[in-house]
């Protein structure tokens, strides 16, 4: 695959990649509250950070992050816009995120034995709260396919089969979520090619109108 | 009586989403902006700022350590916190810190309470 262009990677503006960073906020933020009913304590939350980046880049930006193997709960979403999404989080803390939100009380074999299923559910909760309010608030719906668990690293996260039909630009977003007293922590991720990146920028342009009153062009003048 | 607002989010969509509200709202009000909590309390010392509406989730101080510091220069000043992040710990947080707590994406009744609610607060401290 050939190096994307740069005017890929800035196919949104500064107002576009704002609105988008902040309906990010806005979905996780729900997701969080979610995911503190299900565990009982806190989540804490980073501001999202959300770059338009290569996927070598966006492999080294996780590599960079963690060294150790992972594990992810990756979701397809399918509508006006397509990608990928995905749970990260260390393979080590794993069992401890299953323990938390089986209430802890369950023997070690049990939670081994419902650890896949549990950190499909734990991961459909988060990802779909995310992504259904980023779709609400735009208008749009979208289809989700059943969470799949994934282990690995970044670079086989991020060359998931089919490899995109064009472009090669991905929307790397990630924020990290903590839940501090248990020591576990995580990113979500995702991952988009260019057509749907075109089709986001004219939904959120739509968006910041509806939320502002204020035409893009005109509201990005504003400075 | 018109009173002066400010806006502080990083985001500034999320500014002008909240300014739009606040001008279909009370129209005759001034307000002022900014885009991180130390712009914020610059702003809160140098001006006379009556009502406070403040992100949550910010680069740096988070809104409800703002909040915070936002009443102890000005403690009838109401605030509030707008954010999607409704978990228990940070709405008991905002109530401690004397902070409303507004549900992100804002809607114009839930801002119209808040400033109804302000107003009526304003005047008591200040007949």
């Amino acid at each position: 695959m050939t190096a994307a262009a740069p005017s890929a990677l800035t196919v949104l503006n500064e107002l576009e990649l704002d609105a988008l960073t902040e309906l990010v906020n806005i979905g996780v933020s729900a997701a969080a509250a979610s995911l503190r009913e299900m565990v009982g304590e806190q989540v804490h939350l980073s501001v999202p950070n959300v770059t338009l980046v290569s996927r070598p880049r966006a492999v080294e930006m996780l590599t960079e992050r963690e060294a150790a193997k992972l594990v992810a709960v990756h979701q397809v979403f399918e509508g006006d816009i397509t990608g990928r999404v995905l749970l990260i989080f260390p393979e080590t803390r794993s069992l401890e995120l299953v323990r938390a939100v089986t209430g802890g009380e369950l023997p070690l074999e049990d939670i081994i034995e419902l650890e896949q299923e549990a950190l499909a559910e734990t991961g459909n909760i988060i990802l779909n709260g995310c992504l259904a309010t980023i779709a609400n608030m735009l208008e749009r719906s979208l289809k989700m396919s059943l969470p799949e668990i994934l282990r690995g690293d970044g670079p086989e996260f991020f060359e998931l089969a089919p490899p995109p039909a064009a472009g090669d630009v991905v929307m790397f977003l990630y924020i990290d979520f903590s839940i501090r007293q248990r020591d576990i922590q995580g990113y979500i991720v995702m991952l988009m090619d260019m057509p749907s990146l075109t089709a986001l920028k004219t939904l959120l342009d739509e968006f910041i109108e509806r939320t502002t009153g204020v035409a893009v062009s005109q509201a990005d003048a504003r400075g | 009586m018109t009173y002066k607002v400010l806006i502080v989010d990083d985001s500034k969509l999320a500014r002008m989403a909240v300014a739009k509200a606040l001008t279909a709202l009370r129209p005759e009000w001034t307000r002022v902006e900014a885009a991180n909590a130390d712009d914020a309390l610059a702003l809160a010392r140098d001006s006379d700022i009556d009502v406070t509406l403040l992100d949550f989730n910010m680069p740096g101080r988070n809104g409800l350590e703002l909040a915070a510091e936002l009443r102890a220069l000005n403690p009838s000043m109401p605030v509030a916190v707008i954010t999607a992040n409704i978990q228990t710990e940070i709405v008991t947080r905002a109530q401690e810190v004397g902070a409303s707590f507004l549900a992100k994406p804002l809607t114009q009744p839930a801002l119209a309470a808040f400033l109804d609610e302000a107003v009526q607060r304003l005047q008591t401290a200040r007949p």
